[in-house]
C-alpha cells in the first residue's frame, strides 16, 4: 500500500525557486497526472519523488515513511524516462531484467518475470534484440517492461509518449491505462499534452511556475477551473476570455457589460461582487450556438470543418478574436457576419485577481 | 575580384594544391622512409661505404632472428659418474666448442648463449645469433605488457575521479595533464635526478619513509631496476593523456542511464560494471591500440636516461634500430629491425581489433 504525501515541498537551484511549497496527497492506486507549460517544474517534482533530485525543503512521504533522505533504489519506485534510458549494449531481455539482476533474483524467477512482462506488453518476439533494432514505440514498451518487472508500488512516467507519432501515442496511452487497471499500482505521469492528462488521470495536478494551480478530476478541472490559468490551460480549443465590468450586483444575478458583448444578465451567486468590478468572462468554444441575433457578433476569419463539428474563428467589432465550435453542418464563409449566443449555465467568471467567482 | 577567387577555388587542381604541403611532407618523411626501410632490409646497405650495395635476401632477418637450442650432457668420468666442480655443480663442455668453427654443428656457428636452463642432469642452452637484439625484443615486449594495462587502468581511475562534479576539480585535471605537455626529453632529464643513486628524490623519499632503513639504490645503474624505473616514469608521463581520452568517453554516456540504474537499485560498482564500462568499449579499444603503439616506440627515455645500459638491460627495438643504423652505420640492420617492429605492431593491433570486435 503506497500512497504519497507531499507537504511544503520546495526545490531551489541556487537562488532560483523552481518548486514552491507544493502540497499534495496521492492515494494508493491513483493515477495522477502533472500538467503544465514547459519549464513549470513537472519533471523536477517527479525527479524529487524518484530521489534523483535533492529536496530543498518540506517533507515527502511514500507509504507512511518519510523518504527525503532515502536513496532512489530504496524508495520502491520505478521510472520511465522520456529518452527511454535503455542500455544500448544489452538485449531487450537483459534490459527488462536489469533491476532483477542487480538485486540478484534467482535466474528462473527472473526469467519467468521477464517473460510475464513481455507478454503483458506484447513484445515476446523482441526479447533477443538490442534497443538499436527497435522502433520508438517498441523501445517505449521495453522501458515500461523494465519498470513493471520489479512490481514497484509507485510508477513514475516523465513524458513517456512525447517521442511517438500521434497514432502510436494513442495506442500506448490506452495500454498504459490498461496497465494501470491490471497492476493497480500508484502512477504519477508527467505530460504537457492535455489530452493525455484528461484521458488517463484520476486526478490532474496543474502546475505553473512551480506552484500548484489546481488539483482535481479531469471533469472538475474542465467544468470548474479554479483560476484563469487553469481555465486557459485545460480544454481545446482554448476558452474564450472577455473583459467585462459589473453593472448591477443582485443576490442571485449580476448584470455585466463590456465592449464586445454589450449588456448581459447572468444568474450567479454574487456575494462579494460589487458594482464597477472588472471581471473576466470565460466561455468555452463548445458552449456557443449560432443564432439570428445574439450578444456576440463578428466577422468570420477562419472556418475549419472537422466533420463532427466546425471550428469558426471570429473577429468581433472591437477587434477581439473568438473561437466557436459549432455544429458539423454549419455553413458559413470567411467574411460573413455571424451572430452567436452561449449557454448561460456554463459560463465562468473570474475576478480581477484571476480567481474563479461563483 | 570575387569572381576570380571563385574560379580558382573550383579549379580541379585546387584541392590537390591545398593538400600538397601536407602530402609532400607525409610522403617525404613517412611514406618514403617506410618504403626505403623495406628495401634496405634486404640489402647490405651501409650509411657511408665505398662498396656498392648488394641484395642479400633475408640474411639480415636470419642474422637477427636466428636461434638454436643445444642440450648438453654433463661431463662424466670413466665410471659414468657426473664430474662435479669445486662448488659441487656438474660441469658441462664449453659452449664455444660448438659455436666456433665446429664442422659438426654448422647451424650454431657464431651464436651466443641467450639463456639456459637445466632438465635433470642435462643443461639446455638457447642460443641466439644476435643476443642484443633478443634482449631488446624481450625488453620491449615486457615494457608493453606492463605499460599497456597499468597505464590504461590508472588513466581510467583518474578519469573516473576527475569526472566527479566537485569544486576545483579542474585544478586536478590540469595537474594530471601537465606531464603530457612537457617534452619527454625534459621529463627524462628530470627523472634522472629523481632516480639518482646518491641524492635522488626517490631514494631520499624512501629513506625518509622508512626512517633511514632504506639502502639507496642506483635505480638507473642497476640492471635489475633500470627497466622498471623507465617503465614507472613512462607510465607517469603519459597517463594524463589517456585520462583525457577516457574522460571524453565517459562524458558521452547519457546521464539518464545512470539515473535509471539508480532507480533500478544499482550499487556504484554495478553502475560501473553495467553502465560505464560497456559505454567505454570504443574508447577502450582506442586507448589500448594507442598505448601499445606508443609503448613499442620506446626510445627517447632510453636515449636520455640509460643508453640501453646497464648490461643491455634497457635495450629496446627502436633504440637498437637507431644505434645500428647511425652509430654502427649499419642501415640495413637498422631497417630490418624497423620492419620486424612494424610487423609486430601490425599483428598485435590486428589481434586486438579481432578480440575487441563488436559481437552481434
Ligand atoms: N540543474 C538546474 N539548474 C538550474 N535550473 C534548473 C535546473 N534544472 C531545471 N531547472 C529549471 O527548473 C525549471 C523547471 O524545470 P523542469 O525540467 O522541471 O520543467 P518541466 O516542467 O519538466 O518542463 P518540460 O515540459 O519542458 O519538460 C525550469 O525553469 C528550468 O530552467
Ligand atoms: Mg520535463
Amino acid at each position: 500500500m503506497a500512497g504519497l504525501s507531499l507537504s511544503n515541498l520546495k526545490k531551489t537551484y541556487g537562488k532560483v525557486e523552481v518548486i514552491k511549497d507544493v502540497d499534495l496527497e496521492i492515494g494508493h492506486g491513483e493515477f495522477v497526472v502533472f500538467v503544465g507549460p514547459s519549464g513549470c517544474g513537472k519533471s523536477t517534482l517527479l525527479r524529487m519523488i524518484a530521489g534523483l533530485e535533492d529536496i530543498t525543503g518540506g517533507e515527502l512521504r511514500i507509504g507512511d515513511k518519510i523518504v527525503n533522505q532515502v536513496q532512489p533504489r530504496d524508495r520502491g519506485v520505478a521510472m520511465v524516462f522520456q529518452s527511454y534510458a535503455l542500455y544500448p549494449h544489452m538485449t531487450v531481455y537483459d534490459n527488462v531484467g536489469f533491476g532483477l539482476r542487480l538485486n540478484k533474483t534467482p535466474k528462473d524467477v527472473r526469467d519467468r518475470k521477464i517473460r510475464e512482462a513481455a507478454q503483458i506488453l506484447q513484445m515476446e518476439h523482441l526479447l533477443d534484440r538490442k534497443p538499436a533494432q527497435l522502433s520508438g514505440g517498441q523501445r517505449q514498451r521495453v522501458a515500461i517492461g523494465r519498470a513493471i518487472v520489479r512490481q514497484p508500488e509507485v510508477f513514475l512516467f516523465d513524458e513517456p509518449l512525447s517521442n511517438l507519432d500521434a497514432a502510436l501515442r494513442m495506442d500506448m496511452r490506452m495500454e498504459i491505462s490498461k496497465l494501470h487497471q491490471e497492476l493497480g499500482a500508484t502512477m504519477i505521469y508527467v505530460t504537457h499534452d492535455q489530452v493525455e492528462a484528461m484521458t488517463l488521470a484520476d486526478k490532474i495536478v496543474v502546475l505553473n511556475a512551480g506552484v500548484v494551480q489546481q488539483v482535481g478530476s479531469p471533469l472538475e478541472l474542465y467544468n470548474r477551473p479554479a483560476n484563469l490559468f487553469v481555465a486557459g490551460f485545460i480544454g481545446s480549443p482554448k476558452m474564450n476570455m472577455v473583459e467585462v465590468s459589473v453593472e448591477t450586483a443582485g443576490a442571485n444575478a449580476i448584470d455585466i457589460s463590456g465592449p464586445a458583448i454589450g449588456r448581459l444578465s447572468l444568474a450567479t451567486e454574487a456575494s462579494g461582487i460589487v458594482l464597477g468590478d472588472k471581471m473576466t468572462l470565460g466561455i468555452r468554444p463548445h458552449d456557443f450556438q449560432q443564432v439570428p441575433e445574439g450578444p456576440f457578433k463578428g466577422t468570420v476569419t477562419l472556418v475549419e470543418h472537422l466533420g463532427n463539428e466546425t471550428m469558426v474563428s471570429l473577429k468581433l467589432a472591437n477587434g477581439e478574436a473568438m473561437i466557436a465550435a459549432l455544429d458539423g453542418d454549419t455553413t458559413c464563409a470567411i467574411g460573413e457576419t455571424v451572430s452567436l449566443d452561449f449557454n448561460r449555465d456554463k459560463v465562468h467568471l473570474f475576478d480581477s485577481g484571476g480567481q474563479r467567482r461563483g | 575580384m570575387s569572381n576570380k577567387q571563385k574560379s580558382l577555388q573550383s579549379h580541379p587542381l585546387a584541392g590537390w594544391l591545398m593538400t600538397a604541403p601536407a602530402l609532400i611532407l607525409i610522403v617525404l618523411f613517412l611514406v618514403g622512409p617506410f618504403i626505403l626501410a623495406f628495401g634496405f632490409s634486404f640489402t647490405n646497405q651501409r650509411l657511408i661505404s665505398p662498396n656498392p650495395t648488394q641484395f642479400v635476401g633475408l640474411s639480415n632477418f636470419e642474422q637477427l632472428l636466428g636461434v638454436g637450442v643445444l642440450t648438453l650432457d654433463p661431463e662424466r668420468d670413466d665410471a659414468g659418474q657426473v664430474v662435479l666442480d669445486a662448488e659441487g655443480q656438474p660441469s658441462y663442455p664449453r659452449l664455444r666448442d660448438y659455436t666456433r668453427n665446429n664442422p659438426d654443428y654448422p647451424q650454431y656457428d657464431g651464436m651466443r648463449e641467450w639463456f639456459s636452463f637445466s632438465t635433470g642432469d642435462a643443461r639446455t642452452y638457447v642460443l641466439a645469433r644476435d643476443t642484443v637484439f633478443m634482449k631488446a625484443l624481450t625488453n620491449t615486449l615486457l615494457f608493453v605488457i606492463i605499460v599497456a594495462p597499468v597505464q590504461s587502468g590508472l588513466a581510467l581511475l583518474l578519469a573516473l575521479m576527475i569526472n566527479q562534479k566537485l569544486r576545483g576539480i579542474n585544478v586536478f585535471r590540469t595537474i594530471y595533464f601537465m606531464p603530457v605537455v612537457v617534452s619527454i626529453v625534459v621529463v627524462s632529464l628530470l627523472w634522472r635526478f629523481i632516480y639518482d643513486g646518491r641524492n635522488g628524490l626517490l631514494n631520499n623519499l624512501l629513506e625518509f619513509l622508512t626512517f633511514g632503513h632504506f639502502q639507496p639504490i642506483d635505480w638507473l645503474g642497476n640492471p635489475d631496476t633500470a627497466l622498471f624505473a623507465i617503465i614507472g616514469m613512462s607510465i607517469w608521463q603519459a597517463v594524463g593523456f589517456h585520462m583525457v581520452i577516457w574522460l571524453s568517453g565517459l562524458q558521452t554516456i547519457p546521464l539518464t542511464l545512470y539515473e535509471a540504474a539508480d532507480i533500478e537499485g544499482a550499487t556504484p560498482w554495478q553502475k560501473f560494471r553495467f553502465v560505464t564500462w560497456p559505454g567505454l568499449r570504443n574508447t577502450a579499444v582506442l586507448i589500448l591500440v594507442v598505448i601499445t603503439m606508443q609503448a613499442f616506440a620506446l626510445f627517447s627515455q632510453i636515449d636520455v636516461m640509460t643508453n640501453g645500459g646497464p648490461l643491455d638491460s634497457t635495450q629496446t627495438l627502436v633504440f637498437q634500430a637507431v644505434v645500428r643504423g647511425y652509430e654502427q652505420q649499419n642501415i640495413a640492420g637498422g631497417s630490418a629491425i624497423s620492419v620486424i617492429l612494424f610487423l609486430l605492431v601490425l599483428s598485435i593491433s590486428l589481434i586486438q581489433r579481432y578480440l575487441t570486435r563488436e559481437r552481434t
